[in-house]
């Protein structure tokens, strides 16, 4: 009986792997093909339209905008949300618990509403659709989930820290540079990346608040509008492929190092 | 005894090549409360996972009710174990966790109900049936999981440390009612801890484990006061150690040199050879020794620390030895005092080797 | 070390260390301080968030620049905008249902039947595709369920059609690309959920008597619901307020409420009528996250 169970859980699984894999599999693969749609039969492989995306300067331009943005709004959100996180775990009781439910309200929220809730907001101020703005989007996306990392790691252990650093003389921002931050660190790395993630891949608020200078998802989806096209292909295959090369990386960085501490 | 209701013969227990526990052999009668006492490592949790048949031996035999349960699920052996923490399901009431053993078995919901309130009762928990455990304090959490145990009528109770996780005036209270629940359904009780107080408050029968191996067993009393091996005479609380050797056996006599002078004491089963006695602190007692007793010669206070109720006390005798011992809160003899002591013969234990 | 040699650094600075845990509150000093550090946050929330979100219902309220409730009349009586929302609430619980129903499954084997030293690799083969673009992700599902996609060749190849079915543009394709991303997210969640199950709980259920169905049944599966209730609520929530899916796989024969708001600023540039269907949307889901709120406890015991 066991055994039966065993062999439809592997077939399970297998299928379910199978389903998930398909696109990818079909993604990347399509990305060679050598004609003009990324249809079957497959007729490469021809490295023809990674070329061609590494050529236009559109998509280059793109890629560096999303980096550029991603890293600056990420920052935003960590240092916000750290400081935020460290102010909030002193504040005890019914303040305490408003400023809280503020920060992480946003969470609840669509990016389809925050994005036009700054379309609204910005239009009637007179601001105009440009990265700034969709960097002011992605920190308002990012801040409530730094700040709940953040806040989270913020326990007694902290404030004894806190308190024998300020016992030994530290003024407080000391404290908070020379002490708090380091111990936090890896919390404060997971917060930027999972930032610089979400906000890397964003397409609606990009979308919304953009015109001339855009972020890669929306260059893509401009792509796209015409039709099927390999190009896209070669673009997802590329970031899918960096992505994959930094978590491989960042596994065996965190793994590698658990392995030490233990031996 | 009567036909035991447990009975391990030959019980091994290896990983691999890291042997746990090593031919182990044990007895337990209907009714007898046994406490396995050991620190980590013993091998005291192993053995009862394997009673319980979370694991099966590499070797050896489990009779319980005189079956073989040896390679049994825990469903279907006549065992039930109340765990470390518990493990009430926290999404079903205290009534329906308790009624949760019944209801495996196809007892219908009016009888299994009735079943749960009347151990329920038995545990003085009877209005919490309707309850959830988070509502439950830690003390009341342990006696749900023990009445949940306790509604299989099951052979054999085990019980993982169960007092580990409540604070000592709450311990002693538990201990108390572990001790006369158990004795009002008779069942034999398992208990494994690592608190020898709690062992001794306990046991009918005390095994005390070390390195995967049963080195004492019997009257905690006895295991005490006469421990049989060192390991037992010093895991058990301090104790006076002294070299010695058995040079003589007459019937039931040992003739026993020791540096303070040879001893005769009645010790059935002694053997010719190295040896070791011991004497529990509280029992060694200040004065020359009157006839009957066993002399442990003259000697000086070398330290003496108040303790509150006591002043532990040690000895450094003539002959070389530290002698524990403990003395009055108010003794007037002090560091540097000349005393002599001596001993009851039957607080006078002796090991082998 | 000499005496003289150990001095605090700055004397008038050093305090007695006091072990009040609220020392935040007693200490005047300090609160200035808090606010310094919280303050950033909290305006930038107010005035990016809290603000916009106002002005939202405000400009909702408006029409031709004056006071009117036309938007919303608009929404009510329009059947085709009525229609978008039914078929987002529809297309989202389908979603939510397929959804969990594939995942389980999935997360109960990686969490159970895989041995443990492979979990965290097989974790991470099943999310992997996460990184992907999101909008690259769903144009894969088009270029499969395309009429001349590897779907229908594949499809014909084995003789099982003569035609090709029309597979994209359609809400078969929706829920499909859907799907494909929340079964990743739900299977990381409730393998979350079942690893945080104590051993202990299924060891008592085995020792009373339960055989592995009936403990699934009656300790497993409960236990795990409300893992279950989270993700599918998330599930819901991203799944109702997006755009990008529904917009390349639905095709424009039948719109979802993202691509009605969308469609308010594009072609028309109607900010108040925009503004007035993402509100709606923001009610159905307050709705549905009240409807869901016992099992969203953050903390339970």
């Amino acid at each position: 009986m066991k055994r039966l169970i065993d062999l439809l859980a592997g077939l399970y699984a297998l299928l379910a792997y199978g389903f998930i894999y398909l696109p990818i599999v079909v993604l990347v693969l399509f990305s060679f093909q050598a004609s003009r749609f990324p249809l079957p039969p497959f007729t490469g492989p021809s490295l023809r339209w990674y070329g061609e995306v590494l050529g236009d300067a559109k998509f280059t331009h793109a890629m560096l905008n999303s980096a550029v943005l991603g890293v600056v709004s990420s920052a935003v959100a960590v240092l916000l949300g750290f400081l935020a996180a460290y102010g909030c775990a002193r504040m005890r009781g019914g303040m305490g618990n408003t400023v809280r439910a503020l920060l992480i309200a946003p969470l609840s929220v669509s990016y389809l509403i925050i994005g036009m809730g700054l379309v609204v907001l910005f239009n009637a101020v007179g601001v105009p659709k440009s990265l700034f703005a969709v960097g002011v989007g992605h920190v308002v996306i990012n801040l409530p989930l730094c700040f709940a990392i953040l806040y989270s790691q913020m326990n007694d252990n902290i404030i004894r820290l806190e308190q024998a650093a300020r016992d030994l003389g530290a003024k407080e921002w000391q404290v908070l540079a020379l002490v708090v931050a380091p111990v936090l660190w890896p919390a404060l790395v997971a917060s930027f990346v999972l930032s610089l993630t979400l906000s890397w891949d964003e397409f609606l608020i990009a979308f919304l608040l953009t015109r001339f200078e855009t972020t890669l998802p929306v260059e893509i989806w401009t792509l796209l509008r015409s039709g099927l096209n390999p190009k896209a292909n070669a673009i997802g295959a590329i970031v899918f492929g960096v992505s994959v090369v930094m978590v491989v990386l960042a596994e065996l960085a965190i793994f590698g190092r658990g392995k030490k501490q233990k031996s | 005894m009567s036909t035991p209701v447990v009975s391990i013969s030959g019980l091994s227990h290896s990983y691999g090549a890291l042997t746990v526990l090593h031919e182990l052999s044990l007895d337990i009668g209907p009714g007898e409360y046994v406490v396995l006492l050991g620190p980590s490592g013993s091998g005291k949790t192993t053995l009862l996972s394997i009673l319980g048949g979370f694991l099966q031996p590499t070797r050896g035999q489990v009779l319980i009710g005189g079956r073989d349960c040896t390679r049994m699920p825990p469903a279907r052996r006549p065992t039930t174990t109340v765990f470390q923490d518990y493990a009430l399901f926290p999404h079903m009431s205290v009534g329906a966790n308790v009624a949760f053993g019944p209801r495996m078995n196809g007892v219908n919901r009016a009888e299994r109900a009735r079943q749960a309130r009347e151990t329920l009762a038995l545990v003085g928990l009877e209005q919490a049936f309707d309850k959830k455990p988070h509502q439950l304090s830690g003390g009341q959490r342990q006696r749900v999981a023990l009445a949940r145990a306790l509604v299989m009528k099951p052979k054999l109770l085990l019980l993982d440390e169960p007092l580990g996780a409540l604070d000592l005036g709450l311990r002693r209270q538990m201990q108390d009612e572990l001790k006369g629940i158990q004795k009002r359904v008779g069942t034999a009780f398992v208990h494994v801890t690592h608190d020898q107080e709690e062992a001794m408050a306990l046991a009918d029968l005390l095994l005390v484990m070390q390195d995967g191996r049963i080195v004492d067993q019997g009257d905690p009393e006895r295991v005490y006061t006469r421990p049989s091996t060192r390991f037992s005479a010093t895991f058990m609380g301090e104790n006076t150690l002294i070299e010695a050797e058995v040079t003589g056996v007459e019937g039931s006599l040992a003739m026993i040199k020791t540096p303070l002078g040879t001893l005769r004491l009645d010790r059935p089963g002694a053997r010719l050879g190295k040896a070791a006695i011991t004497v529990r602190p509280e029992n060694m007692r200040l004065g020359a020794a009157p006839a009957g007793t066993v002399s442990f010669g003259a000697g000086t206070i070398a330290e003496s620390v108040f303790q509150g109720s006591y002043r532990k006390a040690v000895v450094q005798s003539d002959s070389g030895q530290h002698i524990v011992l403990k003395l009055a809160a108010d003794e007037p003899a002090g560091i540097g005092s000349r005393v002599e002591l001596h001993a009851e013969p039957r607080h006078v234990g002796l090991l082998p080797g | 070390m000499r005496p003289e040699t150990i001095r605090p650094r700055n004397l008038a600075a050093a305090r007695p260390l006091r072990h009040d845990r609220d020392i935040a509150m007693t200490d005047a000093k300090l609160n200035w301080r808090t606010f310094l550090l919280v303050g950033p946050a909290a305006l930038f929330t107010v005035l990016f968030f809290v603000v916009p979100l106002a002005a939202m219902v405000a400009v909702s309220f408006t029409a031709g620049g004056a006071a009117s409730l036309d938007n919303y009349r608009h929404f009510l009586t329009q059947p085709s905008y009525v229609k978008a929302l039914v078929n987002s609430l529809e297309v989202t619980l389908i979603v939510t249902a397929i959804s969990v129903v594939v995942a389980y499954p999935l997360a109960w084997v990686l969490a159970e039947r895989v041995p443990e030293r492979w979990q965290r690799a097989a974790l991470m083969l099943t999310i992997l595709p996460f990184w992907t673009s999101y909008v690259v992700r769903s144009y894969s599902w088009l270029l499969l369920l395309a009429e001349r996609g590897v779907v229908n060749r594949a499809l014909m190849a084995t003789g099982l059609l003569d035609q090709p079915l029309q597979l994209a543009n359609t809400r078969a394709a929706t829920v499909i690309g859907f799907v494909h991303f929340f079964v990743m997210l739900l299977t990381l969640t409730i393998y979350a959920n079942f690893k945080q199950l104590s051993p202990s709980y299924r060891k008592a259920a085995a020792d009373l008597g339960a055989g592995g169905v009936q403990t699934f049944l009656h300790v497993v599966l409960p236990l795990t619901l409300p893992g279950i209730m989270v993700g599918a609520f998330l599930t819901f929530v991203l799944a109702i307020g997006d755009y990008v899916t529904p917009q390349l796989l639905g095709g424009s024969n039948e719109l979802l409420m993202p691509q009605l708001v969308i469609q308010q600023i594009g072609r028309r540039a109607d900010l108040p009528l925009a503004a007035a269907l993402s509100l709606i949307l923001m009610l159905v889901i307050s709705i549905a996250y009240l409807a869901c709120a016992r099992w969203l406890k953050l903390d339970r015991t």
